[in-house]
């Protein structure tokens, strides 16, 4: 084992470490947001049903890669987009993997929430509506906050993915681990012990995260633990 | 008197299944009335179109001589107004046979939920009240306890101390008891006797004949979706004047 080489790379890869975090946690946040509202619209409304059912047909249906393609070098063929205030960020790969990432995570997203509002009991909707909340006031106050609970564990799973899903990114020129993983591999054809260094950067990343949602989750779930004292 | 509630000419359908073929019922302020008869005679579902958690396909529901504005849309009846709607179920409380305690929150939590929330009041009187409610309902104790912690009559007491925060002008009992272990009856019957005591107006849908027959003002007998008898419950309970009443009444006494 070349211990230097090892360190080495460990310490390359590390510098992509602070860009393969910000992908994920931007386009988590922004995806979880979009996929919140798409499952809404989804259980509101028949037109915002069909809306949802076909965006999360095409996104779920084609590869991701292809997606960051699309948006990488498809948004600037039309003169609109390159017209627009978005275009000093939409001509910029990490804008555009940010995008494809949201985008694709918001689609998974929508399905695991829409679980979660399937799972709220009938009566507590029931009692809401007793109560006299308006629509919206229910969603903020009872229906949302019992399905994403529920959602949470799932949406763990997700965070994972879009983690591993990064990795794409560095096919328009993002230097995430993975990219800088390649450029190394391809200076000193070392693939085994640079693929090493880089699966377990993502081991430790995904192991934080995994402990970081069952913390929350504990947290937010008291009611469906036994008393404690 | 008032009238707290008042439902006229009330009719509702399911498909082709007639529920409520034009019943009508007022509960003047501070009247306790109890409404029984058989399975699947239209029971909740008078009681539930009186806040709108049905709509009925013809009628009025008034409460506290305010009328329910509907409107016709699409061929369908509905109320016309949402905000009016939702400011009066504010003002009526509804207790459901299976509680329906939001299970996220506290036992005080789902008290002042729909006081700071739906009626804007301050927070801190909401819970200076709440806290009076869940002392008279016996559930002082149990504040910060979740709904899945409790026992089925304390979740019962905790769903009635919710409808009671909202100041209701008349509190509706679907078959309050129903969903409990016998011996847990008694202790929810015992905070809704307090209730009546007060001088709360109350519309409850039971099968406890015993409890009714002692709490009730008035008792009304539903049969077919039509009110069968209605009247004092010394009489629908102790002489019933129609042979339906009598025999149904007949059958729940006896066992
Ligand atoms: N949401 C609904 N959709 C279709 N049919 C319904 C609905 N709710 C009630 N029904 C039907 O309406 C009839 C009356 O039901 P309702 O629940 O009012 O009876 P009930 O007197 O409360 O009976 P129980 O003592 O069993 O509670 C029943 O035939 C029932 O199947
Ligand atoms: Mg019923």
């Amino acid at each position: 084992m070349d211990f230097d080489f090892l360190g080495d790379t460990m310490m390359k890869l590390l510098a992509g470490v602070p860009l393969t975090l910000q992908l994920t946690a931007i386009s988590v946040a922004i995806g979880a947001a979009l996929a919140i509202l798409l499952a809404v619209l989804r259980a509101v409304s028949r037109p915002g049903e069909y809306f949802v059912r076909f965006y999360v047909f095409c996104l779920r249906g084609t590869p991701l890669l292809l997606q960051i393609f699309l948006i990488y070098y498809g948004l600037g063929q039309f003169a609109f987009v390159r017209e627009s205030i978005l275009w000093p960020f939409l001509r910029q790969p990490y804008w555009c993997a940010i995008l494809a990432l949201s985008l694709n995570t918001a689609a998974y997203g929508s399905e695991i929430v829409r679980g979660g509002l399937q799972s709220v009991p009938a009566g507590a909707i029931e009692a809401a509506r007793a109560a006299g909340m308006s629509k919206l006031l229910m969603y903020r106050r009872i229906i949302l906050p019992l399905a994403l609970r529920q959602a949470l564990p799932a949406y763990g799973n997700e965070m994972v993915i879009m983690v591993k899903s990064t990795s794409l990114a560095s096919i328009v020129t993002l230097m995430e681990v993975s990219g800088i993983s390649y450029a190394i591999i391809s200076e000193t054809y070392r693939a085994l012990e640079v693929f090493l260094c880089a699966g377990s950067i993502y081991l430790v990343i995904n192991f934080l995260i995994t402990r970081a949602v069952a913390a929350v989750e504990y947290r937010i779930t008291p009611h469906l633990r036994p008393v404690s004292t | 008197m008032n009238l707290a509630v008042a439902v006229t000419d009330l009719r509702k359908s399911f498909g082709r299944n007639e529920v409520l073929k034009g019943v009508s019922l007022a509960a003047r302020e501070g009247e306790v009335i109890s409404i029984i008869g058989a399975s699947g005679s239209g029971k909740s579902t008078l009681l539930r179109c009186i806040p709108m958690l049905e709509v009925p396909d013809g009628g009025e529901v008034a409460i506290a001589g305010e009328t329910i504005r509907m409107r016709e849309r699409h061929g369908r009846r509905e109320p016309a107004d949402a905000a009016q709607v939702n400011r009066i179920r504010g003002e009526l409380g509804f207790v459901f046979q299976t509680f329906n305690l939001w299970a996220h929150m506290t036992v005080l939590q789902n008290v002042i939920e729909a006081p700071v929330h739906v009626q804007k009041r301050p927070r801190a009187e909401c819970v200076a009240e709440a806290r009076d409610i869940l002392e008279k309902v016996g559930l002082g104790e149990k504040l910060d306890a979740y709904p899945a912690h409790l026992s089925g009559g304390q979740q019962q007491r905790a769903a009635i101390a919710r409808a009671l925060a909202m100041r209701p002008k008349a509190l509706l009992f679907d078959e309050p008891t129903s969903a409990l272990d016998p011996e847990l009856v008694g202790e929810v019957l015992r905070v809704m006797r307090a209730l009546a005591a007060e001088g709360r107006t109350m519309l409850i849908v039971t099968h406890e004949m015993g409890f009714a027959a002692e709490v009730s003002t008035r008792a009304v007998f539903l049969a077919d979706g039509r009110i069968e008898e209605e009247g004092p419950p010394a009489q629908v309970f102790g002489d019933p004047l129609t042979e339906r009443c009598r025999q149904f009444v007949g059958r729940h006494l006896n066992r």
